[in-house]
Parts: structure tokens; C-alpha cells; sequence
């Protein structure tokens, strides 16, 4: 598994940059390359569905945060309790890996994965449903409710955006209509 | 157990933008940083070692699949990441318009 951690090495410190970097558009385009560099994972761990998901996500990401920092600028200031809160903040983070690294000794190794319940899936996606491709057997038959869960989530928050980001709120003659 | 490993420290970097940084983008950036290590570590758990990926093809009988339950489960994790990263993106732009700054602790100063 050397090229997955190579390809790791390389989202952490595309991570990195894009967090310390101070012009944000600069910090947009390294997270863009860190999402891309989480595309080549996606296919290194056999999954070409995600991957192909995953670029289309990263895109639109990028775009909407591109419209959110065009041409603003980040004032950089050091005031407050600097050196206390970055203190603070790391020893909260060196806890949180400790016990973090002593949970994942629990998980089963990398490599064995357990398969109980995708036994059943994998033996009856041929026979049942007649998909090939057994990752949208799941999706769209044996596990339909969680993708009917993630579009109303979707419509949901286009619904929220859309209510976020209008310009002119409503007439008081349209209120007076509707109550009429 | 190093790549497991190095997903943790992935997240912990999302999670000192969130908690150290000022400006709103920077937390933002944070939160889409989280997302990918959760991702990426659900999908490992998934991994079996020179495993195929979960496709049947009609000529050759394919045993050592990978498993394919996570794939599913992270691909519609994926979709609502991008929908709540507009959401927060468009609270972020009203905030700048309404204040004039992406920085909180001022943010947080300006009461009217």
C-alpha cells in the first residue's frame, strides 16, 4: 500500500498549504489539487464510482467557493490571547491524536474487511436485481430509501440557499394578496 | 495501520482550521478537509488487499471482490457534502455583505 500512502502524503500537505496560505484564492486552487489527489485514492481502493463522483463534487465545490472569495481580501491580525489559544488548540489536537491512534489498534486490520452484510448483496445482485455494477444494486435497489434520504437532504439545501442568497424580500401589496 | 493512521492526522488538520482560524473561508476549508478524511477512511475499512473492484463481468468469475456496502454509503455522503457546502457558503456570503469582513472576533464585536 505504498502508493496510498504517498497519495496521502500529498492531500495532507495540499491540507496544509491551503490552511496557512494567506491569499484565499491560492487556498481554493491547493484544496482543489487535495480533492484530486482524494480522486486517485478513490481508484486506488477499486472504487471508479466514487472516483467519478468525487471530480464532479470537487469542481462544484470549487466554483462556489471561487464565487464566495473573488476578490476579498484576508486582514491578518494577531490580537487576543494568541499565544494562550494556539497552546490551548494544539494540546487539545496531540490528546485528540493519542487516543485517536489506541482506538484505531481495535479496528480489524487493513486489508481483511468483515463482508458479513455484503455477502448477501454481492449473491443477489446478479439474481435479483440483474445489475453487473453491484455499488448501484445498493443505491438504487436493496438501499433505494437512503437515496430517496439524500435528494430530499439535496433539495433541502438548494431550498435553503435559495432562501439565504434573494436579493429583495417580498412586497407588502403581494402580503396583502396572499391574505386576501 | 500507517494509512489508517494517516487519515486521523488528515482530520486533525481540518479540525485546527476549524478551531484556530479567523476567517470564515479558512473554517469552511476546515469542515470540506473533515469530510474527505471521513470518506476516505470509511472506504478504507472496506478494502480487501488486491481486491477487484465490485463490477461482475459475464465472461470471467470474478471472487475476490471488494466490498461494496461502503462505496455506496460514502457515495451519498459525497452528494450531501457539496449541498451543505453551499448552504454554508451562502450564509459566509451574506455575512460579508451585512459586515464587511470575513474575520468572527469581529463579526462578533459589531452588535446593532
Amino acid at each position: 500500500m505504498l502508493e496510498l500512502n504517498l497519495i496521502l502524503v500529498f492531500i495532507i500537505i495540499g491540507a496544509i498549504i491551503a490552511i496557512q496560505v494567506k491569499d484565499l484564492l491560492s487556498a481554493v486552487a491547493a484544496l482543489g489539487a487535495s480533492g484530486l489527489g482524494l480522486c486517485i485514492a478513490f481508484l486506488t481502493l477499486k472504487a471508479p464510482d466514487l472516483a467519478i463522483t468525487q471530480i464532479v463534487v470537487e469542481t462544484l465545490c470549487l466554483i462556489i467557493l471561487i464565487k464566495a472569495t473573488i476578490r476579498k481580501d484576508l486582514p491578518f491580525s494577531t490580537s487576543g490571547r494568541w499565544f494562550f489559544n494556539t497552546l490551548v488548540t494544539f494540546v487539545f489536537l496531540a490528546v485528540f491524536l493519542y487516543f485517536g491512534y489506541k482506538a484505531l489498534k481495535t479496528l480489524p486490520p487493513l486489508g481483511k474487511p468483515l463482508m458479513k452484510i455484503s455477502q448477501f448483496y454481492m449473491a443477489e445482485a446478479l439474481k435479483e436485481v440483474k445489475a453487473t455494477n453491484v455499488v448501484s444494486a445498493i443505491t438504487l435497489n436493496f438501499r433505494a430509501y437512503d437515496t430517496l434520504g439524500e435528494a430530499t437532504v439535496l433539495f433541502t439545501a438548494v431550498i435553503g440557499v435559495i432562501a439565504i442568497m434573494r436579493k429583495k424580500g417580498r412586497k407588502k401589496i403581494e402580503e396583502a394578496d396572499e391574505n386576501d | 495501520m500507517i494509512t489508517y493512521f494517516l487519515c486521523l492526522v488528515l482530520f486533525t488538520v481540518g479540525l485546527y482550521a476549524i478551531l484556530r482560524k479567523r476567517n470564515i473561508i479558512k473554517m469552511i476549508i476546515g469542515i470540506i478537509i473533515c469530510e474527505y478524511a471521513v470518506n476516505l477512511l470509511l472506504l478504507l475499512f472496506g478494502y480487501k488487499m488486491n481486491g477487484r473492484t465490485p463490477i461482475y463481468s459475464p465472461n470471467q468469475e470474478i471472487l475476490d471482490m471488494v466490498d461494496p456496502l461502503p462505496q455506496a454509503l460514502v457515495l451519498t455522503s459525497l452528494v450531501i457534502g457539496l449541498a451543505t457546502t453551499a448552504l454554508i457558503v451562502g450564509i459566509a456570503i451574506r455575512l460579508y455583505e451585512k459586515y464587511g469582513t470575513f474575520d468572527i472576533t469581529k463579526i462578533r464585536n459589531l452588535k446593532n
